[in-house]
């Protein structure tokens, strides 16, 4: 009966009912998506699907060779020797050494340069290849094919047959088209990774494109058409490596980062993420405290709804009370008012919750290609129902409070 | 057997000049069980604080109320709640009926902090005082007539020692305060629960066997 009671109330005052209902929603909501975010990116960025150990890249910093092969986002810190590449396959160490040479992009999507091995040898992910849509095929490395992510062919339109000419820089310009034409082959199934991001044309291709200038030796070459290019002449701008043993990272790492000064390895590539994260973790911190304070406006909103309609309700409560029910019963239906409040909104939180997180793992894969798992159970899906109720409870108090003050005759008028 | 027995009891209020005052002087007043008293006094006379120191919504000054054995002055106010449910019925002038609940529920509210629900015991109850078809409406959907009539199905919901009713007929029509009045007696009277009625209108007291004069037994009116 006493939850009836708490029900009809709650329908009498369906509007300040409703209002805080959704305040305490976008509350949860607002919560559960900070953190799910927060530890959502942080697993992909750092511990995702990514098929390769280490990166190898010109001198400077780690961060930038990952988020520039890896993701496939900011520029590229330069080029290392084409012979650097050739030294380290050879290392008995390495189990595969991908060379990527980037510049280009077609529509804002990256053209990187690379060796059919991407497609034969490297397992994006454990046990997986790239795999092509029906009706494709892989490029051949001396020509003038080109193979697209599954992503950048939806947004961009290109099919198998397709010709299309690519644009210098990273980012698109229309102004910076080069005149070399690139006919699509095969386009590659969704991996639901960075790559699908990707527009893959053989390595040759790149040094082949019309205005580059290689710099291998030191001073510029290009390309001329028929004629090969000497190996001093090409360069790469990364060499993506899987290594036999982590022992063999940490032996290289050794090499090349501590004793020498002609290149970079970014190794692991999940603790180079994992150092930016914790570079932006005052970020997080923010967002978190951000989530919390409208937990607290939330829970003012219950106290201020459930107070302000005490006055109201006094008689209500006389003839509770005239009636038989206790102080402490009186005290009970209004907790459990702000209770159910907490816990309506907190279901609906959940929806809001699955908003924000549809729309952000929209956008993440859009920008990166990273796909965030939205529907993977978190310990905060226990964590912020309790907290909210814990909140609705605490905000129920005072007023729960004054409706136990009532006093019975003086509210059950009239007297005679 | 006695039902109600009231001795020595006062009960006092701060006047807004900070003098005190009386309102409750009753040195003593008693009730069988089954029996129906009519309480005849004038508006201010302390009826109403009369009644609501019986049934243990006010507390008061002194003196002794012993409701069916249970004396209640020396009960803590969660047990005074507790005895108010079980061994009291409470009729208002203004029937107090909870807007958002229906007939039916209203009647099961009063079981709730008592004897417990009985949904069956309810519907007996509304069908007894005529609203059988009406127990789904709610208080507005309902005539004033109607309404009192679910707040008589209410009192009795716990099948009390005493009912006690404040002005029952005041807010009614001359036929339905007679018709009213007589329903509350003979449920009363089936139920075997004592009734106690205070009232200033003579033709409502004139229908009552025992009429006492509040202005007599409250030394203080």
């Amino acid at each position: 009966m006493l939850l009836k009671i708490v029900l009809k109330s709650l329908r009498q005052h369906a509007l300040s009912t409703f209002v805080t209902v959704l305040a305490i929603a976008l509350a949860s909501g607002l919560v559960l998506s900070v953190f799910a975010i927060q530890k959502q990116t942080y697993a992909a960025f750092t511990g995702g699907d990514i098929g390769f150990d280490a990166v190898l890249g010109a001198r400077g910093s780690q961060l930038q060779l990952v988020l520039n092969t890896v993701f496939h986002l900011e520029t590229s810190p330069g080029n290392i020797p084409y012979s650097m590449y050739l030294d380290i396959k050879k290392n008995p160490q390495v189990e595969l050494a991908i060379p990527y040479a980037v510049g280009d992009n077609y529509l804002g999507f990256r053209i990187v340069g690379t060796s059919e091995e991407i497609f034969t040898k490297f397992e994006y992910r454990l046990g997986q290849k790239f795999q092509l849509e029906p009706g494709g095929k892989f490029f051949d490395p001396g020509a003038k094919e080109a193979v697209i992510g599954s992503f950048a062919a939806k947004e961009t339109g290109l099919k198998v047959g397709d010709i299309f000419q690519p644009y210098h820089g990273l980012i698109f310009d229309e102004k910076n088209r080069h005149n070399d034409d690139y006919r699509v082959v095969g386009i590659l199934q969704p991996t639901n990774s960075p790559s699908d991001r990707v527009v893959w044309i053989p390595l040759e291709g790149i040094y082949r494109i019309q205005g580059h200038v290689l710099r291998g030796t030191g001073e510029n070459f290009t390309a001329e058409e028929n004629a090969e290019i000497p190996v001093e002449a090409k360069e790469v701008s990364a060499v993506m490596l899987k290594f036999s043993s982590m022992q063999a990272g940490m032996n290289l790492d050794q090499t090349v980062n501590k004793q020498g000064k002609a290149a970079t390895l970014a190794f692991p590539i999940g603790r180079t993420m994992a150092e930016l994260f914790d570079k932006l973790g005052w970020l997080n911190r923010v967002f978190e405290l951000v989530a919390y304070l409208v937990v607290v406006v939330a829970a003012f909103s219950i106290l201020a709804s459930i107070y302000n309609s005490i006055n109201e309700r006094k008689r209500e409560f006389a003839i509770l009370r005239a009636l038989g029910a206790s102080r402490p019963t009186v005290f009970t239906v209004i907790l459990l008012e702000a209770v159910t409040i907490a816990a309506i909104g907190t279901l609906i939180g959940f929806l809001v919750f699955a908003v924000i997180m549809s729309a952000t793992a929209y956008l993440v894969r859009e920008q990166t290609g990273v796909v965030l798992n939205v529907f993977r159970f978190d310990s905060m899906w226990i964590f912020t129902p309790v907290l909210m109720i814990a909140v609705g409870t605490l905000a129920g108090i005072i007023p729960a409070f004054k409706a136990y003050r009532t006093d019975v005759a003086e509210n059950l008028s009239p007297t005679s | 057997m006695t039902i109600l027995e009231v001795n020595n009891l006062r009960k006092d209020f701060k006047a807004p000049d900070d003098t005190v005052r009386a309102v409750v002087d009753v040195p003593e007043f008693q009730m069988r069980l089954a029996e129906q008293i009519a309480l005849k006094g004038e508006s201010g006379s302390g009826k109403t604080t009369f009644l609501n120191l019986i049934a243990g919504i006010l507390q008061a000054d002194s003196g002794s109320i012993v409701i069916d054995g249970e004396e209640i002055m020396s009960l803590s106010e969660s047990k005074r709640d507790n005895l108010r449910a079980r061994k009291i019925g409470y009729i208002f002038q203004t029937f107090n009926l909870l807007q958002g609940f229906t007939a039916l529920e209203n009647v099961l509210l009063g079981m709730s902090f008592g004897s417990g629900v009985d949904e069956k015991y309810a519907q007996h109850l509304l069908e007894r005082v005529g609203l059988k078809t009406r127990a789904e409406y709610r208080p507005r959907q309902l005539s004033v007539g109607q309404q009192q009539r679910v707040a008589v199905a209410r009192a009795l919901a716990n099948r009390p020692k005493i009912v006690l009713a404040d002005e029952p007929t005041g807010n009614l029509d001359r036929k339905r305060a007679f018709e009213s009045l007589e329903l509350i007696r003979e449920v009363c009277t089936e139920n075997g629960a004592a009734l106690l009625l205070v009232s200033h209108d003579s033709e409502i007291l004139g229908k009552f066997e025992t009429v006492q004069n509040l202005e007599e037994i409250n030394k203080c009116s």
